[in-house]
């Protein structure tokens, strides 16, 4: 794996590289490769063009199966806003995914720090450890917490969510973490040192400071991951109190078995979607790194 | 410094998982409070010799080769296309995030709507055109629900595998083509020799982290059929047993079976699959 441990720089340098690139590399392109171009796009974008076609659509021209809707309408939109448990869920994910990333960046940088920089016995271990609980299936924590959870009351509350969905948020913050750091020179840290400074200060008027890029890739990968996850928070929560988005709108789904409400299940699946397509278009050279830094590296 | 995040993931770890081969050894139904028996492997021994987990263990496995076999090969295609420097490369690789920021129970539902009877377009397409598949409902069908779990999945998730390749194809060096380009070698013949070998390590993390999220896989069947039609995932039937039929100590089992079915995989692929996780870690020394 040697030759991909300095990838994550190289897909940066690469992207720059690219610009200045020699045009030879860009007119040899050949008619094919457009096609193929032209696929991967549209395999990319027509499912989730389809999810909003179908939210603009309403009552009858919903059976027709158009591509484009005859008579668009936002009726599901308002349907959607105007419904007291999805505005809950969303409070619900909003209120999760922010703490949960909080706390796991929090505890993640210093674990980070010390496995990217310190001299530690059995640090291979710990890695190892730390790697295999993101390995685990969420069900075989699943199982213990809904037992565990139910006596001392924090099933179905936002702060039994929370304590589970760090187990899986903070290996992925460690591990997206120690590649970052690993990748500020040494020689900042041994100056502070020189200057008399201990590792905790070294840490946090030298190193912090250098490692916000990493730390906000971090926290849009936790951010995400965390935001998506399913399986917990359907074990753990049986009201809308605590209900998170995804949980809310797989219910939504099965509710009605007369009339399915596609149209508004749809335009809540959009309404969730839109923000973090946002925010993963605004971010996506960071989340490119991040995956690739996560994934790769560890 | 590393003390805290350990201790905190091992009280947020290691102790349900304790807790769960715990209650695994026990007879323990929600339905009849409070009454909890200690019946050792018994758990295990139903679940065994029973039809129900081997079942779910087998399509899980099929779900996890098919789903991922067709993110390597489309993964690779991706980053080739992803490497190449063409007007619009920047374009390309912000849509093909598109996907992966869409959460997993949004694209099952968007999936669904695609392949509804009477609402979807792909079942009108396919009649229009009398292609195969036309005429059937397709998450009501034995293989054709598992096959459209699989798209779903491949939709949501090639786009990780292709960065992940992606980032190992730019590590191979320019040098390395022009020396096969001075040997003559055509360009598939580059691929295969030169490309593709270089590209294994990559491929092979991409393939052990898609393949342990695939044998992990419970949100696509339990919104696209809820475990009907041949989708009952390992960790569906884990969940069944303890949410719908109440059962704590067999759905515990079920779970701590399908944790080891994952640790197995995970200790095979790290053992055979490429010394990756190893060198990562000894490189730190």
């Amino acid at each position: 794996m040697s030759t991909l441990t300095t990838s994550r720089t190289s897909v940066a340098s690469a992207e720059a590289a690219s610009a200045t690139r020699p045009r030879r590399s860009r007119t040899r392109l050949h008619p094919l490769v457009w096609v193929f171009v032209i696929v991967v796009m549209g395999f990319s974008l027509v499912p989730f063009y389809w999810l909003v076609s179908t939210s603009l659509k309403k009552g009858a021209s919903l059976g027709k199966g158009e591509m484009f809707p005859s008579e668009p309408t936002v009726d599901n939109y308002l349907a959607v806003f105007g419904n007291g448990d999805f505005l809950l869920a969303m409070r619900n994910s909003v209120i999760i995914a922010v703490v949960t990333t909080v706390i796991a960046l929090l505890f993640a940088s210093f674990a980070a720090y010390a496995l990217a920089r310190l001299k530690m016995r059995r640090k291979a271990l710990i890695l190892t450890l730390i790697l295999s609980v993101t390995t685990f299936p969420a069900i075989a924590i699943a199982a213990p917490l809904f037992a565990i959870w139910r006596e001392i009351g924090l099933y179905d509350t936002l702060v039994g969510l929370i304590i589970p969905k760090l187990t899986f948020a903070l290996p992925l913050a460690i591990y997206t973490l120690t590649s970052f750091f690993r990748d500020i020179p040494r020689e900042l840290e041994e100056s502070a040192y020189v200057d008399g400074a201990t590792p905790f200060q070294a840490f946090r008027r030298v190193i912090l400071p250098l490692a916000v890029p990493g730390l906000a890739t971090t926290a849009i990968l936790v951010f995400i991951s965390v935001w998506n996850e399913f399986l917990l928070a359907v074990t753990l929560t049986s009201s809308p109190a605590a209900r998170p988005v995804p949980v809310a709108i797989a219910f939504f789904n099965g509710m009605s078995e007369f009339d399915v409400p596609l149209g508004r299940i749809s335009a809540a699946s959009v309404i969730v979607t839109i923000p973090l397509v946002v925010l993963v278009l605004i971010c996506q050279k960071r989340i490119v790194a991040g995956m690739t830094a996560g994934a790769v590296k560890g | 410094m590393t003390a805290p995040a350990l201790i905190l993931m091992a009280l947020v770890a290691a102790v349900p998982i304790c807790y769960a081969i715990w209650l695994s050894l026990n007879q323990y139904s929600l339905l009849q409070a409070g009454l909890s028996r200690f019946v050792g492997l018994g758990n295990y021994v139903e679940a065994l010799t029973g039809q129900d987990w081997w079942k779910a263990f087998g399509q899980t496995f099929l779900f996890a080769a098919c789903s991922v076999a067709l993110e390597m090969v489309l993964g690779t295609g991706m980053a080739l296309l992803l490497n190449l420097a063409f007007r619009g490369r920047a374009v390309l690789r912000t849509v093909v995030l598109v996907p992966y920021a869409i959460i997993t129970v949004v694209s099952a539902i968007t999936w669904q709507t695609m392949f509804d009877p009477t609402t979807g377009f792909i079942p009108q397409i396919l009649t229009a055109l009398h292609l195969p598949g036309a005429g059937v409902v397709w998450l009501g069908e034995q293989g054709y629900a598992m096959a459209v779990i699989v798209m779903a999945d491949v939709w949501k998730t090639t786009p990780f595998a292709a960065l992940i390749i992606l980032a190992g194809l730019q590590a191979i060096s320019q040098e390395t083509y022009e020396a096969a380009e001075l040997d003559g070698a055509g360009r598939w013949k580059t691929f295969v020799n030169v490309t593709l070998p270089l590209l294994r390590p990559a491929i092979v993390l991409a393939a052990i982290f898609r393949t342990l999220d695939a044998l992990r896989i419970f949100d696509l069947p339990f919104v696209l059929t809820h475990g009907a039609n041949g989708t009952q995932s390992m960790s569906m039937l884990a969940y069944s047993e303890l949410n719908e039929n109440r059962l704590v100590g067999q759905g515990s089992a079920l779970s701590i079976l399908t944790f080891l079915t994952v640790m197995i995989v995970s200790a095979v692929y790290i053992r055979f699959g490429g010394g990756n996780i190893r060198d990562i870690a000894r490189e730190d020394r």
